[in-house]
């Protein structure tokens, strides 16, 4: 299990903590286009274009985190830094965790985002999807002290996934912003259990006893739930 | 690999969530390691993990907490553990039989395991994971079937050579059974190749066979 204990030491090399982040217009683009532009534009470039929207874009947030894992771009990540902290921090703290003991994880998780950027495959989950999961990590390896093994893409005996057709798969990011939108016209009670697994991490009987209702009405609801998100997102598989 | 029986959305659901108990974790993410499709339904759930969490009112950070984590990334990383050497897998180019994260667990692929003798021909190897349940590797002999018995709780098994069948129906490599209380069931391995599978398992299991639960203590099964 890989350990982010807090360690004290020099003060950081670069001012970069007041520097309101800035995104490159053509980075927005394509991803593609960023692979290769990320080390061939310094962040201080004239046409810079601030981002000043508490709305970052998927397409930016994914930018971001690419420039962070090509580049170790810190302007990059302090947009990363500013859009996913206050929210890792409410998702943390709707476990009850106390404020100082979220902000510790919050601080770890972006961490652990920093160091594991070149990790991210844009083809496989969208930033935000990615950066969900080293939270749910950290707080299972934080506060459950638990391990929660996991597949490892890089195994010999692993089966890769067939090559998705260019026309029969919708992006990531597209996949993102319909996932958004089903979520919002999601009944409440569907919700609230989705809430209930995510947030507070509780299994399905855990759930069900917690809101007084039967394990199947939980199945049921959790069922719905997801193939409402699906067919909002229009899986073409 | 074709695969006809997957976990069911509730487990996958308990594993994408975070929910799931270490035994249990284990088997969903060997699963996912052979199955694409499942892992695709993973991704989708923590999508919509990260879209709820999208969804919540903000909570600001400490003023300095970008200063802070600043620092922490320009800290010297710790050196790493050394890493331990590998278990010899089968041999120099082919695929190891038990995928990760499995072969870690059990500490090597099946060639080199230390088989513990079941009785009835069957072997297995016990696999430490932290809660009350139990993980197990199985090998059952070819063509013989494994004592039929009922479960006190949910059991799951993963086959990863050979296959099985029972009342339910065929189960291949990459194949995954979800048996609850209710399923008083006769697996048999099917002929040819032994069937190597992991199972997890919530309380022992009870053998229907009065002489089989004799000698269940024994067995440690
Ligand atoms: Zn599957």
């Amino acid at each position: 299990m890989e350990t982010c204990l807090p360690i004290q030491h020099a003060a950081p090399s670069e001012p970069t903590a007041g520097t309101p982040f800035a995104w490159p217009l053509p980075f927005q683009k394509s991803k593609r286009v960023e692979r290769q532009r990320v080390n061939s534009v310094p962040n201080e470039t004239a046409d810079q274009v601030a981002m000043t929207a508490p709305e970052t874009s998927v397409e930016a947030l994914n930018a971001m985190l690419l420039a962070v894992a090509v580049g170790q771009d810190r302007a990059a990540f302090r947009g990363l830094f500013d859009h996913f902290a206050p929210r890792l921090k409410a998702f943390v703290r709707r476990q009850g965790t106390d404020p100082q003991m979220a902000e510790e994880v919050v601080q770890e998780t972006m961490v652990k985002v920093w160091h594991k950027a070149g990790q991210f495959d844009p083809a496989k989950a969208s930033a935000a999807t990615w950066v969900f999961t080293i939270a749910r990590n950290m707080r299972i390896d934080h506060l459950r002290k638990a391990n929660r093994p996991e597949p490892d893409y890089n195994d010999p005996a692993f089966v890769p996934d067939a090559e998705p057709g260019a026309v029969d798969r919708i992006s990531r990011d597209q996949e993102a912003g319909r996932l958004h939108a089903a979520l919002t016209v999601l009944p409440e009670e569907q919700q609230a259990v989705l809430r209930l697994a995510f947030f507070e991490d509780k299994a399905h009987a855990e759930i069900a006893e917690e809101l007084g209702i039967p394990l199947g009405t939980v199945k049921s609801r959790i069922r719905l739930a997801f193939k409402r998100v699906r067919s909002e997102i229009g899986e073409i598989r | 690999m074709t695969i006809t029986h997957h976990p069911s959305e509730e487990l996958l659901l308990d594993y994408a969530t975070g929910a799931l108990g270490e035994a249990w974790s284990l088997a969903v993410a060997t699963h996912l390691a052979l199955c694409p499709v499942c892992r695709q339904t993973v991704t989708e759930m923590e999508a919509i993990g990260a879209g709820l969490m999208a969804r919540l009112e903000t909570e600001p950070v400490a003023d300095d907490a970008f200063t802070d984590v600043l620092e922490r990334i320009d800290a010297p990383l710790a050196p790493p553990a050394p890493a331990p050497a590998p278990p010899p897998v089968r041999a120099a180019g082919t695929k190891p039989l038990l995928p990760q994260p499995l072969r870690d667990y059990v500490g090597g692929d099946v060639a080199h395991l230390n088989w513990q003798r079941l009785g009835l021909g069957a072997y297995q190897k016990l696999i430490p994971t932290a809660g009350g349940s139990t993980a197990r590797l199985l090998r059952i002999p070819a063509g013989q079937p494994v004592p039929e018995h009922g479960h006190r709780g949910l059991e799951l098994t993963l086959v990863l050579d050979g296959a099985f069948s029972d009342q339910t129906g065929y189960y291949g490599a990459g194949d995954f059974q979800e048996a609850d209380d209710n399923l008083q069931h006769q697996p048999h391995a099917a002929p040819d190749t032994d069937c190597i599978c992991l199972a997890v398992t919530e309380a022992p299991l009870k053998f229907k066979d009065l002489s089989v639960r004799l000698v269940q203590p024994l067995l440690g099964i």
